[in-house]
């Protein structure tokens, strides 16, 4: 019997060796595509930023170098002391960080006030000004840019912060529409015994509803600090003292007069991108499900 | 009598005047920077108009001269360029991204947050930094594509290369695409793949009979967002045939001359506001007309949950 086991043994043993062997190879090399892929794509995304960080703390001549070499030698901080001497970057900065600030602060005063009109409040014809809202999404901005510009220039408020700032104040229709849809889920018995104990709607819009979409409006926040930040075309319209430049704006005339020195621009970038690369880190969250929520980058 | 009366009104104040007095911010937004604007932006379109002086009707003129504008029909035609190359090259890559990171990976989080990192960065520097990585004589494109022995276009002097340049620029800032498609690959029902699996379905074909038709309205919103956006392309191309002289330039041969930014030189350099208007109008009325035929032809390839 021990034989015979033996032998079965042997006999089964073998072939099963080639397949398991054949599997395991297969197997290791989907799980190797499964674990390597990924890395592989991850690495050609972030090798942009390793291209800037590095030129950024280059010698002219290493900058210059061919073949170039990711790791700087010497590593220098010349770049960034001439970066932000060059522009005058603190008030660049300054500026940017308030005109992104008081963009929050408009957009988290407005749209939800407007999306709680939308979503809450039982009115004849919000259905209609829902539409109306959505619709306008459609229009290109091309369309309305050049009479807002005819307006402005107009008004003693050309060159000045006010028309990059006024219109967060009177609401977005992305945003509207984000915090709708976000309010539509607050339970209507909870609003109605509010309202049966007198309260009114400034009240419960107050006292309720904004405590409740916490989150929604963290996302919203976020997105539209990094786009006013980053935002370029409307500086470019609207400013034209270069004391009044914001980031973008400054970072734009520094090319025009360093465009061929890439380690001063390289460090410039970098400077201009951390903050939102560091809210990015502290906010993956709100980013991350505030795409997932609406469909839009 | 009269007191409870306007206690009642009081705490039941008309719920319209109410509504509208959350919505009003948005209301006025709309009046003063949207319906004005709309009505403004089609009259001055049908006028010569300066800035300086006020403007002079002059009918379908603007028109007309659209018409016979040659950069009119470059700028049209490299902005059709990239819309028809770059948006959907976006769309398969960005699929493909989310194919390759959707593994289960412990480092899953961190590779999707360092793809989705690229959209983050403002268009000013990212442009730059593009510009650097794609110097033809010290950028690293270069060096890696000579490498690997293939041609080293000039991406930034050769008018045939300038335009891919800015779609590679483009796809390196899919993340946010990729992660929607991403969240929709998980929201795809595993009891569709096992019962393929079943049937003895491979890799390929539960792909294309299972995964594309269930993330197929995706990718239709993915791509009307992505053809409306791009039909407005001016950032990138302007910093991107950005001079050291700082002027509104065209690149190479006008090759970077997008709709959009011609129409800015119309507007902001020339100030021919009434011809930049009409250009707007038109811009309007093909995007729209693209949009719609998209949509028309979705219903051949777009698939939705229950039908």
């Amino acid at each position: 019997m021990a034989q015979t086991r033996t032998g079965r043994d042997v006999a089964v043993w073998a072939p099963p060796t080639t397949r398991a062997r054949r599997i395991s190879w297969r197997k290791r090399l989907a799980v190797a595509v499964q674990e390597l892929l990924p890395l592989l794509v991850t690495i050609v995304f972030f090798a942009p930023f390793l291209i800037m960080v590095s030129t950024s703390f280059k010698t002219p001549d290493d900058a210059f170098r061919f073949p170039p070499r990711i790791w700087p030698q010497p590593w220098t901080f010349e770049n960034y002391r001439r970066a932000v001497d060059a522009m005058p970057f603190l008030r660049y900065l300054g500026n940017t960080l308030l005109i992104a600030g008081l963009a929050v602060l408009g957009t988290l005063i407005s749209s939800p006030l407007v999306a709680y009109s939308l979503a809450k409040i039982r009115w004849r014809g919000r259905s209609a000004l829902f539409i109306l809202i959505l619709s306008t999404m459609m229009l290109p901005p091309q369309v309305t840019m050049i009479p807002i510009y005819i307006l402005w220039n107009k008004t003693p408020f050309m060159g000045t912060f006010w028309p990059l700032i006024v219109p967060n104040f009177l609401g977005s229709a992305f945003f509207i529409f984000l915090l709708r849809q976000f309010f539509m889920g607050v339970p209507n018995d909870l609003l109605d015994a509010a309202r049966l104990d007198g309260a009114s709607e400034l009240r419960i819009y107050i006292g309720i509803v904004l405590p409740l979409a916490r989150p929604a409006l963290a996302t919203v926040a976020i997105f539209t600090f990094v786009w006013a930040w980053a935002d370029f075309l409307n500086p470019l319209i609207y400013l034209n003292d270069p004391k009044m430049y914001t980031l973008s704006i400054g970072l734009y005339s520094f090319f025009s007069e360093h465009g061929i020195e890439w380690g001063p621009l390289m460090a410039a970038c970098t400077i201009f991108s951390l903050p939102l690369i560091l809210l990015f880190m502290v906010a993956q969250k709100q980013f991350l499900e505030g795409i997932s929520l609406t469909g839009l980058k | 009598m009269a007191a409870p009366a306007r206690i009642r009104r009081r705490s039941s104040a008309s719920p319209v005047f109410v509504g509208l007095l959350f919505a009003s911010p948005w209301i006025i937004g709309f009046l003063i920077f949207q319906l004005y604007p709309i009505l403004a932006s089609a009259y001055y379109s049908f006028t010569d108009f300066n800035l300086f002086q006020s403007p002079t009707w002059v009918g379908l003129e603007n028109y007309r001269a659209l018409f016979q504008d040659d950069r009119f029909f470059k700028g049209l035609f490299n902005t059709l360029y990239m819309t028809v190359i770059g948006v959907p090259l976006g769309l398969v890559l960005a699929l493909l991204t989310a194919l390759a990171l959707n593994t289960p990976s412990r480092l899953q989080p961190l590779y999707r947050s360092i793809v989705y990192l690229p959209t983050i960065v403002p268009i000013v520097a990212a442009t730059y930094l593009w510009r650097w990585i794609l110097n033809a004589q010290y950028g690293y494109m270069n060096l890696w594509l000579g490498r690997l022995g293939l041609p080293q276009p000039l991406w930034q002097e050769d008018a045939l290369w300038t335009k891919p340049a800015l779609i590679l620029i483009g796809l390196w800032m899919i993340g946010g695409t990729t992660i929607i498609y991403l969240a929709a690959l998980q929201e795809v029902p595993r009891s569709y793949y096992e019962a393929a699996e079943i049937d003895g379905a491979g890799w390929w074909s539960k792909f294309w009979n299972i995964t594309l038709p269930a993330i197929s309205p995706v990718t239709l919103f993915q791509l009307v967002i992505g053809i409306i956006a791009s039909l407005q392309y001016f950032t990138q191309a302007y910093l991107f045939a950005q001079t050291r002289l700082n002027t509104a330039s065209g690149g190479p041969g006008d090759s970077l001359l997008m709709y959009g930014l011609y129409l800015f030189q119309n507007a902001f350099v020339f100030l021919k506001m009434g011809y930049a208007s009409a250009m707007a109008w038109i811009l309007f009325l093909i995007s729209l007309a693209i949009t719609l035929v998209v949509l028309r032809l979705s219903k051949y390839w777009v698939y939705y949950e229950g039908e």
